[in-house]
């Protein structure tokens, strides 16, 4: 058979017994694990996560990590007991907590693309930037974001029944944030704009039909889709702006009270079904 | 507007037969019939008819008769009736033109011009009544080589194993998601897969989850770009993984369940609120190159903790070949290729007619690359679209698919006519509808039975026709392209089929 391309496997290959990794790089007192993550592959951290977790930690600390991606997703538990918290330093990579279930992610440095990707439960918080498709149809739990996120945020994200998903973005979005945005909270907060600069996203809430967005800070009206309406906040959303902006800034110390002096904007859909009439029956 | 269009189908009613009974009109919910009781009559609204035969099947004098008009336009090779009455059509509404179903243009259809082999004389041929005969079928990545060491009570296979299904039978029934097709239709597709032994593919609208004990060990489930019902227990709650990127159908678009089928048991299977559209992207908003769908594999395997394969849908296109094989290098284990005249819910005829390539040819396109390359072992390769009998998915076996994805089918034998009008959600069969009056018409007892007889004949077909090449195992069969031959097929056809011509 002749072979004309030579096959690597990125993910799997060279990967180290968990055994071995347990001894050489985590270290587990009482109920709290310490991961050493330098030079382990994806798997190896998320290897060594899940067997703290069996082992019964409920708090996870992951130092210098350095791209590893889908940290916390294969903490799935079928019986819905024991979350856990999981706290990395710094720079977690890609889907980090993509399918999420419950658990709890404190991130201390900047987070990549697919931060809380298809995320049923929990929380993260990301104590520096986000990367693109932040929170993308993510159906449940809190994501909170200090500073900016890359385009498409929030895109088809859902919500259903109690679980209402909910983005806090502190600073501002690159193009088609909230796109096919079908249920949930998303807040903008702006920081770190000059006064009077817009926001970066344009195609704001293309094709959205469900779900908000509260917007502080500048938006032309060019830079919203057309699929969207801007509504004044009446008292109910200014409840539910308040809870959210004073949980972000209880994370990240700021003043909520600075926060909410400022004019905010609501986002809402035009229509539920904004494609409902394109087609012949 | 007064419509320019002509009534599709005629209706003719034998008035000495006819005996008032009414069935006809009760069971259209196109509203073709009524009746005037004064009168004693029953009028018919043919331009209602889509011509799916139910009034007719269900007519206890058997008293109608329902055919495709026979007054036409004057006949016109390049204007033909559907073109006009498409463009009609569209002059009234303004819209895209929907259909359901499979591509029904007359292209080629390979199956029919591949032919099998027999044994004769040379090698026997093998009865399968009497004689073992293995339909059984496994899913999922093959290591490169085994290696095996002696030990004190036999062997030791050093190897790791990557996971894989084992079905009885290469048969599997393929994706159609609850809102698409009824909640019976779709229980009974579980339920038939349970008794088989086999899978059935839950689509993309998720899986209920007071099913997913109960037949999560026969199920597929996919993730696709709209995310319905996709979190870590519906994942878990599996055999196979699938990552839809796209649909033979309609490759290239996403999906839309309008927003008026999204009931209350739709809504909590897809995890959304009653009412609202469903929109699958037509991208995976995650995934824009193979570099992002391996990190999805790799996703749904941490998800999985991998346990399961992952599988990769794509609707048979141009390059078919070379996008499977940075599939397989991506990490998924199994392929799906959906070719041309696979089936949909609802698609934009442009989309639908002229978009893709025939699975017979993507199919071997890609097992040959795949070869080449030298990672066929890697991935498990499901062929879909368009296998019409046991004859065409043990061709599609021997063109080097491992199993085989029966869609449209499974929904004939549950008692689908192909009218194509599944988008209007106004299915007389019971099946791609929800409306509660019409669903009831399913029963999903019946309909299980249905299918499982299907299958079991099916496969009864494939042993037959396997004990006749003098094969004892459909793992011998498999790309095993010495077993056909091509007729009535130009030299480029064969080519890409890699099949001889018959005589050769």
């Amino acid at each position: 058979m002749q072979i004309k391309f030579g096959y690597r496997d990125n993910f799997l290959c060279e990967i180290r017994p968990t055994g071995v990794l347990c001894s050489e790089c985590m270290s587990i007192d009482a109920d709290k694990a310490v991961i050493e993550a330098r030079d382990l592959k994806h798997k190896e951290v998320n290897d060594l996560c899940r067997e703290a977790v069996l082992s019964g930690v409920s708090k996870i600390t992951i130092n210098n990590v350095f791209g590893q991606r889908y940290i916390g997703t294969r903490l799935y538990n079928p019986t819905g007991q024991h979350k856990v918290t999981i706290t990395i330093n710094n720079f977690p990579g890609n889907d980090l907590g993509i399918f999420l279930d419950g658990h709890r992610i404190i991130v201390n440095g900047n987070a990549q693309d697919g931060v809380g990707n298809t995320m049923n439960e929990g929380e993260i918080i990301v104590h520096g930037r986000a990367g693109d498709v932040a929170a993308m149809a993510m159906r449940g739990g809190k994501i909170f974001v200090r500073d900016n996120v890359g385009y498409r945020a929030a895109i088809h994200m859902k919500e259903y029944r109690d679980k209402l998903p909910v983005l806090v973005i502190g600073g501002t979005a690159q193009d088609f944030m909230g796109e096919y945005l079908a249920g949930g909270v998303v807040i903008m907060l702006g920081l770190g704009l000059k006064e009077n600069e817009p926001h970066r996203a344009n195609y704001i809430g293309t094709g959205m039909h469900g779900g908000v967005i509260y917007l502080r800070g500048h938006v032309e009206p060019h830079q919203l889709g057309k699929e969207v309406g801007v509504r004044e906040l009446d008292d109910h959303d200014w409840q539910v702006l308040q809870t959210h902006v004073y949980e972000y800034c209880q994370h990240f110390s700021k003043d909520p009270a600075e926060i909410l002096s400022s004019k905010f904007i609501k986002l809402l859909p035009v229509s539920k079904r904004p494609y409902g009439n394109i087609y012949a029956y | 507007m007064y419509s320019f269009q002509l009534p599709e189908f005629m209706i003719e009613r034998a008035a000495d037969r006819c005996i008032r009974c009414r069935v006809c009109e009760r069971q259209c919910a196109n509203q073709v019939y009524s009746y005037d009781a004064e009168l004693d009559r029953m009028f018919i609204e043919e331009k209602n008819c889509v011509g799916c035969q139910r009034c007719v099947v269900l007519c206890p004098t058997l008293a109608l008769n329902v055919r495709p008009r026979t007054s036409d336009y004057r006949p016109n090779a390049s204007w033909t009736r559907d073109k006009m009455q498409n463009l009609k059509k569209q002059a009234e509404t303004g819209g895209v033109i929907l259909t359901g179903s499979g591509n029904d243009k007359p292209c080629r259809i390979y199956w029919d011009h591949l032919v099998l082999n027999a044994s004769q004389v040379t090698n026997p041929s093998i009865d399968p009544l009497r004689e073992p005969m293995e339909l059984k079928t496994y899913l999922g990545r093959k290591p490169d080589a085994v290696k095996i060491t002696r030990c004190a009570d036999g062997f030791d296979v050093e190897t790791e194993s990557f996971p894989n299904v084992a079905i009885p039978t290469p048969l599997v029934f393929s994706a159609m998601s609850y809102g698409a097709i009824s909640y019976q239709a779709y229980l009974s597709l579980a339920a038939a897969a349970k008794e088989l032994g086999t899978l059935f593919n839950t689509g993309e609208g998720g899986l209920p989850e007071h099913m997913r004990r109960e037949f999560g060990g026969n199920a597929i489930v996919q993730c696709a770009s709209g995310r319905f019902g996709v979190d870590a227990d519906y994942l878990n709650n599996s055999q196979i993984v699938e990552i839809k990127i796209g649909q033979g159908a309609k490759p290239g678009i996403g999906g839309h369940l309008p927003g008026e089928k999204v009931l209350a048991n739709i809504s909590e299977t897809r995890m959304i609120p009653i009412g609202t559209d469903a929109l699958s992207p037509a991208p995976q908003h995650d995934i824009y190159s193979i570099e992002d769908l391996s990190m999805l594999i790799y996703a749904l395997k941490e998800a999985t903790n991998y346990a399961k394969p992952v599988s990769v849908k794509i609707a048979a296109v141009h390059n078919v070949a070379a996008i499977a094989s940075g599939i397989v290098r991506a990490g998924a284990d199994i392929v799906a290729i959906d070719g041309f005249r696979g089936g949909t819910g609802a698609a934009p005829q442009a989309t639908r007619d002229n978009v893709g390539i025939p699975l017979e040819l993507a199919l071997a396109a890609v097992d040959k690359r795949l070869r080449e390359e030298g990672i066929r072992n890697k991935c498990s390769i499901m062929a879909a679209g368009g296998i019409r009998c046991s004859a065409d998915a043990i061709k599609a076996i021997a063109l080097g698919a491992d199993g085989v994805y029966v869609g449209t089918a499974a929904l004939i034998a549950m008692g689908c006519t192909l009218c194509q009008k599944c988008y209007t959600g106004k299915c007389n069969w019971g099946i791609t509808t929800q409306d509660p009056f019409l669903i009831k018409r399913l029963n999903p007892e019946l309909t299980t039975q249905r299918l499982v007889n299907l299958m079991r004949a099916w496969s009864h077909e494939i042993q037959e026709m396997l004990g006749g090449m003098g094969i004892n195992a459909i793992e011998s069969l498999r790309g095993n392209r010495d077993h056909l031959r091509g007729i009535g097929l130009e030299d480029w056809e064969l080519n890409v089929l890699g099949v001889k011509g018959a005589g050769e």
